[in-house]
């Protein structure tokens, strides 16, 4: 699944990124602590947090994660946002709470 | 045999990975196997981000030959009077507002062990700490 067809299927808000949304979603990672991320998560993953500043995207780079989902209405800060558009991977924006989310996200992966 | 530098700002949080994205796309260059890629790149920024979190400042000096990467990361700052309780997991000396950014978890020093081949870490209080890297190409 491309990161424009989850979005469109979670209902979710494109805040930048655009150059990713072909991007391909292997699999999810949720957490909030970034050497976590940076430790566990895997190459394709949507990354879903309340982090809203660059060194999100810093980690997403070197992990070629697919995208990021912010959770509860959180929108990405400018600094964010810039880097976003600039590695060309997407933040997206949800207003369910990380765990609903999460829970959407493994559905809707697990159903293909 | 390459050799490379970089200087690491301490507390300049939108700088933070500048050295580990430059390392990744030189070693991306080199065609090195992208699983040995993975591993230096968590074990670098790691790194990076303590300079930025608890040094003042650093140097990063790498030098690649046909064998290995090694990465020497010299900074000055408090230094580490405990080195065997700062690599455990989840012990972190971070401040609150590093904390508060998802930084400080505990989490970094294991992740650099877990992702070189050789890790000696040497230090001095009030002084700096100097942490070495080892990465073998052929195994």
């Amino acid at each position: 699944m491309t990161v424009s067809e989850l979005a469109e299927q979670l209902n979710l808000r494109v805040f930048s990124g655009n150059e990713g949304l072909n991007h391909e979603i292997t699999n999810g990672y949720t957490s909030d602590l970034l050497s976590d991320v940076m430790g566990h998560a895997e190459a394709g993953n949507a990354w879903i947090t309340l982090q809203t500043h660059r060194n999100v995207m810093a980690i997403s780079s070197l992990k070629d994660l697919s995208a990021v989902i912010l959770v509860k209405g959180f929108e990405p800060e400018a600094d964010m946002l810039a880097q976003s558009n600039e590695e060309g991977i997407p933040v997206l924006g949800t207003n369910d709470e990380t765990f609903v989310i999460s829970g959407k996200l493994y559905n809707l992966l697990n159903k293909q | 045999m390459m050799h490379f530098e970089f200087q690491v700002e301490g507390g300049n949080f939108t700088k933070a990975g500048a050295a580990s994205s430059q390392l990744k796309k030189i070693l991306k260059q080199l065609n090195v196997d992208p699983k040995i890629v993975k591993r230096i790149v968590v074990a670098l920024y790691e790194a990076e981000v303590n300079i930025v979190a608890h040094a003042y400042k650093g140097d990063i000096i790498i030098d690649i030959d046909t064998q290995k990467i090694g990465i020497k990361l010299i900074d000055e700052g408090p230094g580490i009077p405990d080195i065997e309780q700062a690599m455990q997991l989840g012990y972190s000396t971070a401040s609150p507002s590093v904390r508060e950014m998802g930084f400080g978890a505990g989490m970094g020093l294991p992740n650099i062990k877990n992702n070189s081949d050789e890790l000696r870490i040497t230090s001095e209080v009030n002084k700096g700490t100097i942490v070495e890297l080892i990465t073998y190409l052929n195994q």
